[in-house]
């Protein structure tokens, strides 16, 4: 990694607000070329909208996102397609074409942006789909396939481009344990390898340890500890340690009937918006 | 354009066929009082070619097609499809509505021409089967009563009212939240208001064609 290089990826005190609340708060870390960062956190805890924030479909309310250098938030839709080119992404559901096969899945964005003939770009489909073990699935539909296998394709769709960075949200949820291990290793393969840079959304520790050159963990909307691997493993933090333990009892609230740490909540339940929702619905 | 078009026809034919027969067996019925049988070949005609036709075939098409199109594009709103194709720098206006406007364009004025002819037939086969026409003199009674204007008039409103479906409808499946649920409404409002403005614009049109002028 060399340290004069700009960074891949620069956040600089992000906060966005849906009205009154802060989902994001004064986020603000690099990622260079070649790292992987690890962003581990509670569900609701602003993880998938600090990801939107980087990949350009939501606007930051104050703050900078700068992908490869240049100023994302800012951008207009055809410059952002630009960005968008370099950097591959990979949807928790996989989000597949449900009317294209797998194999016309993963060729569409090689025919979008690509002169490549029909020939080469059959042949790095082949290519792509082998990295994540799915040789000879080129002609299935989405709906014929499971549920991993659908992820497995989404990161072959990723990666079709060799993109210089790589989002996964949560790319191995609904894995088993093997394929899961192959998933990291392709991403550390192509991290070590290719110098790709790898932002990974995660809340399998097993995996996040095994792939993470750097490690973010979110809570409340704001970065409750961040560094290596090692310096998360061995944090004092409370909440971390809870969190990377899996534990049940600590300190991050759990939102449930006995839990007595009300003032930390993630996401305020609103007692009084439900009570007007249920009457509204009644007298209609 | 194959879903749209090709696969409606045997629906159309049978809706144009059954209005052509009702057509003829109505006009029958009162120009019979007046005396002017003669007249049933040019009021089926000139109907068709004129209102049934366009308005007809377009409810249909709104039905079949616009809903199809608003579910479609609605459940990959909620499936993260749109997204995906926005983070592969893919327009998806481009990539999926382009194409489905075209082909409603294309299809909903070929779908009424070809619902006219079917109309047509049906008059002709109560005014054979029932009336005392023959072929010959109910073929030149049609084609004496319209003139190229009536034929012309029904493929503008046509025209139109495929504009109007496909909008509609492709802007009810983009805007989709909430899931299953969102699909639903947005399908029931994409035909309720394609439905509605269609109507609306062909009485404006059939003002503006046959009224103001």
């Amino acid at each position: 990694m060399n340290s004069n290089e700009p960074p891949i990826i620069e956040v600089i005190d992000l906060v966005h607000q849906f009205g009154e609340r802060a989902v994001l708060n004064d986020i603000s870390f690099n990622v260079h070329r070649g790292e992987t960062l690890v962003i581990m956190g509670g569900s609701g805890c602003g993880k998938s909208t600090l990801l939107r924030h980087m990949i350009g479909s939501m606007k930051p309310t104050s703050g900078s996102v700068k992908i490869f250098g240049e100023e994302i938030a800012a951008m207009k839709e055809s410059e952002i397609g630009r960005v968008r080119q370099r950097f591959g992404m990979l949807f928790q559901s996989g989000a597949l074409l449900a009317s294209l096969t797998v194999g016309e899945n993963v060729s569409l964005p090689l025919f979008q942006h690509t002169d490549k003939s029909a020939d080469e770009i059959e042949a790095i489909v082949k290519q792509k789909l082998e990295m994540v073990g799915l040789t000879g699935f080129e002609d299935l539909k989405p709906a014929e396939i499971s549920g991993g296998m659908k992820k497995r394709v989404g990161l072959a769709r990723a990666l079709a481009l060799d993109p210089e960075l790589l989002f996964s949200d949560e790319p191995t949820s609904g894995l088993d344990p093997i394929m899961t291990a192959v998933v990291d290793q392709l991403t550390l393969k192509l991290a070590r390898g290719s110098h790709m840079s790898a932002v990974v959304v995660s809340h399998d520790m097993t995996s996040a340890f095994r792939i993470a050159t750097r490690m973010i963990m979110l809570g409340h909307g704001s970065i409750v500890a961040q560094g290596t691997p090692e310096e998360i493993r061995t944090s004092t933090n409370p909440e971390v340690h809870q969190f990377i333990n899996g534990e049940a009892d600590g300190p991050i609230p759990l939102n449930l009937s006995q839990d007595k740490h009300e003032d930390h909540q993630c996401v305020k339940p609103r007692p009084f918006a439900l009570a007007r929702y249920r009457f509204h619905h009644k007298s209609s | 354009m194959v879903f749209i078009g090709v696969r409606a026809a045997p629906m159309v034919a049978l809706t144009a066929f059954s209005v052509g027969v009702t057509l003829a067996m109505q006009a029958a019925h009162s120009l019979r009082e007046l005396g002017a049988e003669m007249y049933i070949p040019d009021l089926v005609m000139v109907t068709l070619l004129r209102e049934m036709g366009p308005v007809l075939i377009a409810v249909i098409v709104i039905g079949r097609s616009g809903s199809a199109v608003a579910a479609e594009l609605g459940t990959m709103k909620v499936s993260e499809e749109i997204e995906a194709l926005e983070v592969m720098a893919i327009n998806p206006v481009q990539y999926l509505v382009v194409p489905r406007f075209l082909a409603m364009l294309v299809m909903l004025p070929a779908l009424t021409i070809f619902g006219n002819y079917i109309g047509v037939f049906g008059g002709w086969a109560v005014c054979t089967f029932a009336l005392d026409f023959n072929t010959a003199g109910y073929v030149l009674r049609a084609l004496q009563s319209a003139d190229t204007w009536d034929l012309y008039s029904g493929m503008i409103k046509s025209v139109v009212f495929a504009w109007i479906v496909i909008t509609i409808a492709c802007n009810a499946g983009l805007h989709v939240d909430g899931g299953a649920e969102g699909v639903g409404q947005a399908t029931t409002a994409s035909v309720v208001q394609a439905l509605l403005a269609m109507l609306v614009t062909n009485a404006v049109l059939t003002g503006i064609f046959f009224f103001a002028a």
